[in-house]
């Protein structure tokens, strides 16, 4: 790709908020199901783990998006730290994407259970029962759960800033409606003034 | 009309409402997790109150702390097959694991003090699990899981009138106690029937649906015993004499029996049992072949969850297998990462 594009594909938009629901949804269901005794947890915990594997499809499907097409620059005029942060914080969400399902999958493997997930499908466990295995991995899906349920709202705050404050073009690149700001704005200006 | 570069509103309204957007969230987040809930019932709370008061036993299970394993297999005689397709009910043998125990958080218990005893099993058939939790009395002692929760807390107090609220709260008690107060005490695990009490949801092969539940039933006659007999042949007899047994007479069996509801039946209370009359279905037989040490033993480390199940059995609207589950989970994880204080060995044993 030689051309850096203004947008991200489609395709990727639309698995990035598809994606956003769910993630959503599962930090949500996951807090939720390990601290009740309600019937509930069982349709919860259910939910958890085929979304979880399903999602764990879905990023390495974004991924290769990601890798083929490439992402909008960032706005020339965006302070270096932001950029920074821009780009780590994106690392570190891919990185949570990829790593969360993983764990999740490795404690229940490492804890002898079978893990069967909505209409009956069973994941094969690659890990044998472990204590220290599944401690290790129950901590780590725990408490980086909660580190990323915190990262989506430093995102989510990110990605408003770029809509309502700084109105860079930013938001743009992968809202799925027209959003107007400077740099649509800007273009627009080009074509036939309606004022 | 927006001029290009300028912003159209104060961006301090749009501060305002980034935080509020992200306070929100985290509130969610916090009454998600029960943080903002301090009365509701989680799995923590139950294992809390499971606990004696000189703290939990740590690395044992946080109930059904004393046991012991065993393998053998599981019959099936292929009657089952009209309730269920579960593969576990086609004629056939299947690998079977499972766990003596006795119903008390300490491991250390003295046998003729514990009133309720209990079977874990985990049958694997053409690779679907089936795990149970099993235990001798014909019905549980309360309705709800807040209602078992009241009771190991009320029991757990000095305060005699405790009990009494708990009683007048949850009279279906009653029952519970009129049995342990009058059902015979036995000297063997062998003798025992074990009783899964909660009601689940067979599926046949058309697809139609029969709410059941299932007893063991012991090929072994019922000696009865007194308390005080059984106090006297020690704080530990039962392990040793089922091991006994198992060595001098050969395999022990039960009778895997189903009962069918009719409908109108309560599926959704273990502490009412089905009238004596409903449809019986003798479904196999376990059979235990060895008696294997509890420390290493296979069953050491299975959560004998009751909702790991099977294709063809599924929970029926009784509360108790999605809280046993819960609190099961809990107390496996806990136990788990409190392997190094578990004696792990028999050799390290005391």
């Amino acid at each position: 790709m030689t051309d850096v594009p203004h947008r991200f594909t489609l395709a990727q938009r639309l698995l990035h908020w598809l994606m956003a629901v769910c993630i959503l949804a599962m930090l949500f269901i996951g807090a939720g199901m390990v601290s009740t005794v309600a019937p509930k947890y069982l349709p919860l915990i259910l939910i958890h783990k085929t979304l979880g594997v399903t999602l764990l499809a879905l990023v390495l499907i974004r991924l290769a998006l990601r890798l083929y097409y490439g992402a909008p620059s960032l706005p020339d005029d965006l302070p270096r730290a932001m950029k920074l942060g821009a780009r780590s914080s994106h690392l570190l969400l891919y990185g949570f994407m990829i790593i969360m399902p993983l764990l999740g999958l490795g404690m229940l493997w490492a804890a002898s259970y079978p893990v069967v997930l909505y209409g009956g499908v069973e994941i094969p466990a690659l890990l044998p029962q472990s204590d220290r295995g599944h401690t290790l991995l129950w901590n780590a899906h725990v408490y980086l759960g909660f580190a990323f349920f915190a990262l989506v709202l430093l995102h989510l705050a990110a990605g408003l800033f770029h809509a309502l404050v700084r109105r860079d073009g930013v938001f743009a690149t992968i809202s799925l409606v027209r959003v107007r700001d400077r740099t649509t704005a800007g273009e627009r200006s080009l074509g036939p003034r309606r004022d | 009309m927006n001029l290009p570069g300028k912003l159209p509103r104060s961006s301090l309204g749009s501060l305002v409402l980034i935080a509020t957007i992200m306070g929100g969230g985290a509130a969610a987040f916090a009454y998600t997790a029960g943080w903002l809930s301090p009365g509701r019932l989680t799995p923590e709370r139950m294992i809390e109150a499971l606990t004696p008061p000189g703290g939990p036993p740590l690395g044992y299970r946080r109930n059904h702390a004393k046991g012991i394993c065993f393998t053998g297999t599981f019959e099936a005689n292929g009657n089952g097959v009209e309730l269920s397709r579960a593969r576990v009910f086609a004629r056939g043998q299947y690998a079977a694991l499972g766990r003596f125990n006795l119903g008390t958080p300490n491991p250390n218990a003295v046998d003729a003090t514990v009133r309720v005893r209990g079977l874990g099993l985990q049958i694997t058939a053409n690779g679907e699990v089936w795990r149970m939790a099993m235990i001798n009395p014909p019905f549980f002692a309360v309705s709800t899981p807040q209602a078992f929760h009241d009771l190991l807390i009320a029991s757990g107090k000095k305060d005699p009138d405790a009990m009494k609220a708990f009683i007048q709260a949850n009279p279906e008690f009653g029952h519970f106690a009129a049995w342990a107060k009058t059902a015979p005490w036995t000297g063997s695990y062998a003798e025992e029937p074990y009783h899964g009490l909660n009601s689940f949801i067979f599926t046949d092969a058309k697809g139609g649906d029969h709410a059941v539940r299932w007893s063991l039933l012991p090929a072994a006659r019922p000696v009865p015993i007194s308390q005080a007999d059984l106090e006297k042949r020690g704080p530990d007899y039962l392990e040793p004499e089922i091991a006994e047994r198992v060595r001098t007479t050969g395999p022990l069996r039960w009778t895997m029996v189903t009962t069918v509801a009719d409908p109108g039946d309560p599926t959704a209370d273990p502490s009412k049992a089905w009238p004596e009359t409903r449809r019986k279905v003798e479904v196999g037989t376990l059979i235990v072949q060895r008696i294997e040490p509890e420390r290493d033993g296979p069953c050491r480390d299975i959560n004998f969850d009751p909702t790991v199940l099977p294709e063809g059995i599924r929970v029926s609207d009784d509360p108790f297998p999605a809280a046993r589950s819960s609190v099961y989970r809990k107390s496996y994880d806990l136990r788990a990462a409190e392997a190094k204080n578990y004696p792990r060995t028999g050799a390290a044993k005391p």
